[in-house]
């Protein structure tokens, strides 16, 4: 008996049966393929400027910045961050085709490469699949366009993020995701991130930056 | 791992009189437990939330094959690989013959109690393959070559001082020679050398907190960052999981991740909370070139169907143990195995034995502070009752308490012979010192005043003899 047959027969012992009746079956069948929403906190109702709000207060609450944009004012705005926080220039950018609306070279100072980082870079600029307002989170979703490295290895990151992107819970992420790469279909990986990097493990006390980046900035861009 | 559960007394007695960990364990009190609290507070919907998390957890156990394979089929249609593993030998022999496949020297591990559960480090290091732990409070325990004493805080026991310590003692060989005083400095001397580690990494080898059916996909929670690093960067990704952990859809993980962050942290949501889906995809520029998933039994499928079954929901969050009175004064080392606190004192007699472990569930003062956190609702003391109950049976308590015990169903079986007897002790304990309503030692209990003061009765004498003057049942 294989090691696979031993323990679906254990569980089924346990279980005092055998395998699944046709009738249950179809039952568990259909849960799997209705995925029923669960309960949803409240908190994610309102208008789409109150969910931008949300998404904001709570990506604060979770020590990444925040700033909003248009869509002219993105260059700039990357450029900007990085001067005040006395960051160098060179980029390592998201080969994402979404990021190319933006016009790069109104921000000449900014030294950019297209690509997954090498550990010698300093900040990563990539999109974001979405923004879940509930907790203020980011969802990457990785593929040619997103390598997920680039979310990891620079010290900063800088997330370009449409407020068409914002949703309230994370239930909506299921559902573009569905849209996207279709039922029961998920790209190889999809980060949920909230904030920088932290670690709690020594004393208790909260350091930033403890393997993935230290310094988180999003610039919300009104479409 | 080693247990060395069957020493939980003596155990206990070096964690009360180890200042570094009372120390380090009168912060998890604040900690941990005010946070959690905060959290809840900000969530009206937190309590309908564990219930729910709870009916999940118990659909999917009554439906387990059903899931297990359901999530089989999908991992394989990803070009992924799923490994079956009755037995923690069984475990450690796939994931060996799976790092040797991939040519490995190293692997990046991210925190897993699993892998403290089949001591699959020490595995791979007696066949030449070295385990790097890359979260920060495991890798510095391993570097102390320690156990973890919290599932999701494994070094809380540490002061910042032993850590600078440690860290002056075996970073050396990397040229880091000072010994650093600030935490952030710690923090950053370790992810310094962690990086290169990574980078170097044959083989990624994490645990998941969830593996959800509906698409195939493990998912794991972390602040850090270095469970994504640990399945990035290195050629091969191996995901170590028991059976329990697979759930229906990605709906139900959005239910269980809610109370998860709240009830471990005190978190909205963890930092890193990742779904990972089969190996590199066609295009990708980044991710693993296999991806395997070893799902583990280790005695789990035996406790399904029994009076037991509620702990199999455990989403080991660590809630029940930074509310725990005991483990709040012993820490985690003493319970002398993987699972600390009253997750411990439940699950560990269940993995190894109550031959072994049967002193864990003794450790409990029922104050029920466990059950009323934890996120699926799982009722801790009486399952600990449960298992007092199966050692005594078995005649496995030690026979001073045994003897206790049959002494005082002698006399609660003579009403007249308990009062007087009672008159007689309590007379005779005033010779024991009373101080403020206290006794701290006792004649022929020393086992129980080592470590806790035994109250008093109150100046009015015995609860029968109080109730008798009363007027007893009569009134
Ligand atoms: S028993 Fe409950 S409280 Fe304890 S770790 Fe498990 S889920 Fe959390």
């Amino acid at each position: 008996m294989s090691a696979r047959e031993q323990m679906l027969g254990a569980i089924r012992r346990s279980l005092r049966r055998g395998e699944l009746p046709a009738v249950s079956r179809a039952v568990v069948d259909a849960r799997l393929r209705e995925h029923p929403v669960n309960i949803v906190p409240r908190r994610t109702e309102g208008s789409d400027a109150d969910r931008v709000a949300q998404f904001e207060h709570w990506a604060a609450f979770h020590h990444a910045s925040v700033a909003r944009v248009d869509v002219a004012g993105v260059p700039g705005a990357v450029a900007d961050y990085l001067k005040t926080n006395n960051l160098p220039a060179r980029v390592a950018m998201a080969p994402d085709p979404d990021l190319d609306r933006y016009d790069w070279p109104s921000a000449p100072m900014l030294e950019i490469r297209r690509g997954k980082p090498v550990d010698a870079d300093p900040v990563a600029v990539t999109g974001a699949f979405a923004g879940i307002a509930e907790t203020g989170t980011l969802v990457f979703a990785s593929g040619p366009d997103h390598p997920t490295s680039l979310n990891l290895l620079p010290e900063t990151h800088v997330v370009v993020l449409r407020e068409a992107d914002v949703v309230g819970p994370i239930e909506d992420v299921f559902v573009r995701l569905r849209a996207r790469y279709g039922e029961g279909r998920m790209p190889r990986t999809v980060n949920t991130v909230t904030g920088p990097s932290r670690t709690g493990d020594i004393e208790q006390q909260l350091e930033l930056g403890a393997h993935g980046p230290r310094r988180m900035h999003i610039l919300l861009v009104r479409d | 791992m080693k247990s060395t559960a069957r020493a939980f007394k003596a155990n206990v007695d070096r964690a009360l009189v180890d200042t570094n960990l009372q120390q380090s364990l009168a912060m998890l009190k604040v900690g941990f437990s005010e946070r959690r609290r905060q959290a809840v507070e900000r969530l009206p919907e937190f309590e309908a939330l564990r219930d729910r998390a709870r009916d999940i957890k118990n659909h999917t156990l009554a439906h387990l094959d059903y899931y297990l394979e359901t999530f089989e089929t999908k991992v394989k249609g990803l070009g992924g690989h799923v490994h079956w593993a009755p037995t923690a030998e069984d475990a450690r022999d796939i994931v060996l013959r799976l790092c040797r496949e991939a040519g490995a020297k190293t692997v990046a591990k991210s925190k897993s109690m699993i892998t403290e559960e089949i001591a699959l480090n020490d595995h791979l290091e007696a066949h030449g393959i070295e385990p790097v732990e890359t979260d920060l409070g495991e890798y510095i325990i391993q570097l102390r070559n320690e156990a973890p004493s919290h599932i999701i805080a494994p070094a809380v026991h540490l002061t910042k001082d032993q850590v600078a310590d440690t860290f002056l003692e075996h970073h050396a060989r990397h040229g880091f020679t000072r010994r650093l005083t600030e935490r952030n400095d710690l923090v950053a001397e370790a992810r310094q050398i962690l990086r290169q580690r990574f980078q170097d990494a044959d083989v990624g080898i994490t645990g998941a907190n969830f593996l959800v059916a509906e698409t195939g996909s493990s998912m794991l929670v972390t602040n850090e960052g270095n469970a994504d690093l640990s399945n990035t960067l290195p050629r091969m990704h191996i995901v170590i999981a028991s059976i329990e952990k697979v759930i229906p859809t990605l709906e139900d993980a959005g239910t269980l991740l809610r109370v998860l962050a709240r009830s471990a942290t005190g978190q909205e949501w963890s930092s890193y909370t990742t779904f990972n889906t089969g190996p590199k995809r066609e295009g990708d520029l980044d991710g693993p070139e296999s991806y395997h998933v070893v799902l583990l039994d280790n005695g789990r499928s035996s406790v399904l169907g029994t009076e037991m079954q509620d702990i199999l929901r455990c989403i080991r969050c660590g809630a029940c143990m930074n509310h725990c009175p005991v483990y709040g004064a012993i820490g985690g080392h003493a319970y002398g195995w993987v699972y600390p606190g009253p997750l411990g004192a439940v699950l560990t007699p269940q993995l190894i034995g109550v031959e072994e472990a049967g002193n864990l569930p003794n450790a409990s003062t029922f104050c029920g502070r466990c059950e009323s956190v934890c996120p699926v609702r799982i009722p801790l003391p009486k399952l600990m009752r449960h298992w007092r109950e199966r050692e005594f049976e078995r005649h496995l308590t030690p026979s001073t308490v045994r003897q206790g015990l049959s002494l005082w169903a002698f006399f609660a079986r003579r009403p007249t012979l308990y009062r007087l007897a009672t008159r007689v002790a309590n007379a005779a304990l005033s010779l024991f010192g009373r101080a403020e309503g206290h006794y701290r030692a006792l004649p022929l209990a020393g086992g129980w005043t080592t470590h806790r003061d035994l109250p008093a009765p109150p100046p009015g004498g015995t609860f029968m003899a109080q109730w008798k003057a009363r007027g007893g049942a009569s009134r």
